[in-house]
């Protein structure tokens, strides 16, 4: 403690930034959350509707995505151990394989979200006001909804990871200065935890 | 910063985690596959919550984090299930 007093300009504290970083993160849980609440009580009334409209999703592209984004949550947290090991090569490659992991999964996204666009189902086209019931109307609102918000948040946490791939490699993140890519890591599994549940409520009702 | 030293995690424990979200989630999806009614719904539900715990304790580091970061974030979800709950109680009794 008495040598820590020497360096007065060094503003680092990774207990005070990891402590924002929740907060921020239970903020997120909330904003997410809410939308959850919103998605069970239309599920509950248009029981029916949302059975018919989720067969509309191919489940096969949605294990994928999770997968992709599982693995992609074991490499970030890795990359804080060999960061702690000063391992820079291990740390940029495996923070590497996040970003790409990420990339992958927007990719599928766009894929996905194209044939759905391509069948006219998209908010507001006339194919969903037309043909299909109220309570399906409002499944594929809260799908593009959630899943888009859900996106954004990658595209968020791409852009945070490939800054902290910056800083690793020029040095200004090393263990003893981790705590930007630790926060990094916990924002990319909270995105992780967010698909967790959006997967099995939008794809695997059957 | 003070002297205690961060705790470093193997790679090893990471993939173990790793292998039982995966495991995990294929068994989800067998499970929706077989038609068990309305409890269907709640198998998925346990399975994701299962996995949202193994990602909140290992890969979050909540395991070596100290008690009131884990209080905190009990707390939150605490108050995401309490507005579950009361909404439900409206929708299913008004």
């Amino acid at each position: 403690m008495e040598q820590a007093k020497i360096v007065v300009h060094d503003h680092y504290d990774a207990e005070a930034s990891k402590i924002g970083m929740w907060l921020f993160i239970f903020t997120e849980l909330l904003l997410f959350g809410v939308l959850f609440v919103i998605y069970s009580v239309y599920r509950y009334i248009n029981h029916e509707a949302f059975h018919l409209a989720a067969e509309e999703l191919d489940t096969f592209v949605g294990a994928v995505n999770t997968v992709i984004l599982l693995v992609s949550s074991m490499t970030i947290a890795m990359s804080t151990t060999s960061l702690q090991k000063k391992n820079k090569t291990i740390t940029l490659a495996l923070t590497g394989i996040t970003l790409i992991l990420g990339i992958v999964f927007l990719v599928n996204k766009y894929f996905e979200w194209g044939a759905k666009f391509d069948h006219g189902i998209f908010p507001g086209s006339e194919y969903l006001t037309e043909n299909l019931s109220q309570g399906e109307i409002l499944f594929f609102g809260l799908y593009f909804i959630m899943t888009g918000l859900h996106a954004l948040h990658i595209i968020i946490g791409l852009v945070l990871i490939a800054v902290v791939m910056w800083k690793v490699y020029t040095g200004k993140v090393h263990a003893e200065r981790a705590a930007l890519l630790e926060n990094s890591g916990l924002y990319w599994h909270l995105v992780d935890i967010i698909w967790i549940f959006l997967f099995p409520l939008f794809y695997l009702i059957h | 910063m003070e002297n205690e030293k961060h705790h470093i995690v193997p790679y090893r424990l990471y993939i173990f985690v790793l292998v039982g979200l995966l495991a995990l989630t294929f068994l989800s999806i067998a499970i929706t596959g077989i038609d068990l009614g309305s409890l269907t719904v709640a198998g998925a539900l346990a399975f994701a919550s299962v996995k949202t715990y193994l990602v909140l304790k290992y890969f979050m580091h909540l395991k070596y984090d100290k008690p009131y970061i884990v209080s905190m974030v009990i707390f939150v979800f605490a108050i995401f299930v309490v507005t579950i709950v009361v909404t439900f109680l409206d929708y299913l009794y008004r």
